[in-house]
């Protein structure tokens, strides 16, 4: 029996409380205050006292090189008046948020703790672009892969170009990604962006990296967001509607691109998904909702056959049926995933969790509510997929 | 970026001047860049240092037009996936070449380029970028 089963028979964990701030432009608000809107958000929302919590875990990819500041755990300890709470930052790239939710989901299965709240933050708009897509280039191999000129958009491109190559994928079905994921987005009034856009607009797009263009590239956003984790058993203490963590499984993989097995497949979400599927007892037919990392239009396709919910090649079909439109087959990225409701670092792991928690309860915003929905799936990536995580949540 | 000292850039010497890599005497797998544990075979696995193929084929490739700070100076340039002739892949700037012109399958060999000048008083960083060849390997003359 691997550790993880056992540790998932230990102890039950469930969300208890959620928080986030919108993600955009916050020309207002640094790291502490971002974190203070979501995490209060999340206290109050868990019916519990900033005090009770017993561990808090910040997700955060690079607040050293976007704001000068390191040692964020403890900034967020202490300006949320927390201290002398244990505080700790987990840095795993895009995937910090759900690598952190990964540890608090640990933490609490293990009994060492019952209140914790986890975090996620990242302040990205207070440098230039081209400094920005530096230091995103750090969650790629540095050495081999950043050192030689190439950016993020650069390797999905990469992927993109090799991809359309091999599996015949038209530049209109990958525009199909950004016109859904912004149509979603359109609902949600904490998404970056709240507009609807048309392949047109996708394909008259600026090229930032062939065969990518603007619209096909998630935004550089400021935001913050915040669960509070409690054992399932004592869940109704804090909240009418728990939602189970069944499982938080994590792979990894190279660094760099080009040394994958297959660059148009992550095997780190493959690995992770088929730990998750086993370790929570449920099929890609279960599941209810979706929340992918669609960093680049590329990625959403590369997600949904690497999470087994097609073959490999087939991904393009889902937008050909515009299956992943709430009210389909295959609802994904209900908020308007990384590419509308905005990639604020750090904070995308925990942001995906609250989306599939609020449609797990039954409250979202009227238009991109999942009717009954029951499971939630979350795929969160590092860097070109070196990370992966996958967490299933459910309603009980 | 100009912040890291000249050990950080001729530490890699060995693999950007020379285009050296590992190949696992157990199982053949070559990698790029060195490794001191063949992933497949671990311990079993037999590493030895080879200088790799400097001949390959285009793998992927994208054209670079927002680039990160220090390579605003050679924008836009292609970016490629080279997987060399009986070797591992690698990721390299494709030269004397336009966009237009670059294709998956293409064949290409190395050659020794400036990577860019990190700053007014900063070093000049070398390595290796790939630039097409002929059906027989010779570099394509331009007129």
């Amino acid at each position: 029996m691997s550790i993880a089963t056992e540790i998932h028979r230990r102890r039950e964990v469930a969300v208890v409380g959620i928080g986030a701030t919108p993600f955009g432009e916050h020309w207002d608000k640094g790291l502490r205050e971002l974190t203070w809107d979501a995490s209060v958000a999340a206290v109050e929302d868990a019916r519990i006292r900033g005090k009770d919590l017993e561990l808090i875990i910040v997700g955060n990819m690079a607040g050293g090189m976007f704001v000068g500041q390191e040692h964020v755990a403890a900034l967020v300890a202490d300006f949320l008046g927390l201290k002398p709470t244990p505080a700790v930052r987990v840095e795993a790239a895009c995937a910090s948020g759900a690598v952190a939710l990964r540890q608090g989901y640990l933490a609490v299965a293990s009994g060492l703790y019952d209140l914790v709240a986890v975090g996620g933050v990242e302040k990205m708009t207070d440098v230039q672009a081209g400094w920005a897509t530096a230091v995103l280039t750090g969650a790629m191999d540095f050495e081999w892969e950043a050192y030689f000129g190439t950016t993020f958009p650069g390797i999905y491109a990469l992927i993109a170009r090799r991809y359309m190559h091999e599996y015949g994928l038209s530049r209109e079905l990958l525009a199909e990604v950004a016109v859904k994921n912004h149509f979603h987005g359109s609902h949600n009034p904490l998404a970056h962006f709240q507009n609807c856009i048309t392949v047109e607009d996708v394909l008259s797009s600026a090229l930032v990296a062939d065969p990518l263009r603007l619209y096909d590239c998630c935004p550089i956003s400021d935001g913050a967001a915040c669960v509070v984790l409690a054992p399932a058993e004592k869940a109704r203490q804090y909240t009418d509607t728990p939602i189970i963590i069944e499982a938080a499984t994590q792979a990894s993989d190279t660094l760099s691109l080009f040394e994958r097995r297959d660059i148009c497949t992550l095997d780190a979400t493959v690995e992770a998904a088929q730990r998750a599927y086993k370790q929570a007892n449920v099929s890609p037919k279960n599941v209810d909702v979706l929340e992918v990392h669609d960093c680049f239009t590329i990625a959403e396709i590369l997600a949904l056959e690497d999470l087994g919910f097609c073959k490999k090649g087939e991904g393009g079909r889902i937008y050909n049926e515009k299956q992943a439109y709430v009210g389909g087959s295959l609802p994904v990225n209900t908020d308007g995933g990384l590419k509308a409701a905005g990639h604020a670092v750090g904070a995308t792991g925990i942001k995906q969790v609250i989306e599939l928690v609020k449609q797990l309860r039954g409250e979202v915003e009227g238009a991109r509510q999942v009717k009954g929905a029951e499971i939630g799936l979350a795929h969160n990536v590092g860097g070109s997929g070196a990370t992966a995580v996958v967490t299933i949540l459910r309603r009980r | 970026m100009s912040i890291y000292a000249v050990p950080f850039h001729w530490r890699r010497y060995k693999e950007r001047y020379r285009l050296l890599g590992t190949k696992c005497e157990k199982c053949g797998s070559t990698f790029f860049p060195l490794r001191r544990i063949c992933p497949n075979c671990r311990r079993e696995g037999k590493p030895v240092t080879i200088e790799l193929s400097g001949k390959g084929k285009v793998y992927s490739f994208t054209v670079i037009r927002t680039p990160p700070e220090g390579f605003e100076v050679f924008a836009p340039y292609i970016v490629g996936v080279i997987e060399l002739n009986k070797g591992p892949r690698l990721t390299s700037q494709i030269v004397d070449c336009s966009p237009e012109e670059v294709q998956i399958g293409m064949p290409v060999e190395v050659c020794f380029r400036k990577l860019r000048a990190l700053g007014k008083d900063g070093i000049i960083c070398y390595g290796f970028k790939f630039r097409p060849v002929d059906e027989l390997g010779k570099v394509e003359k331009k007129a």
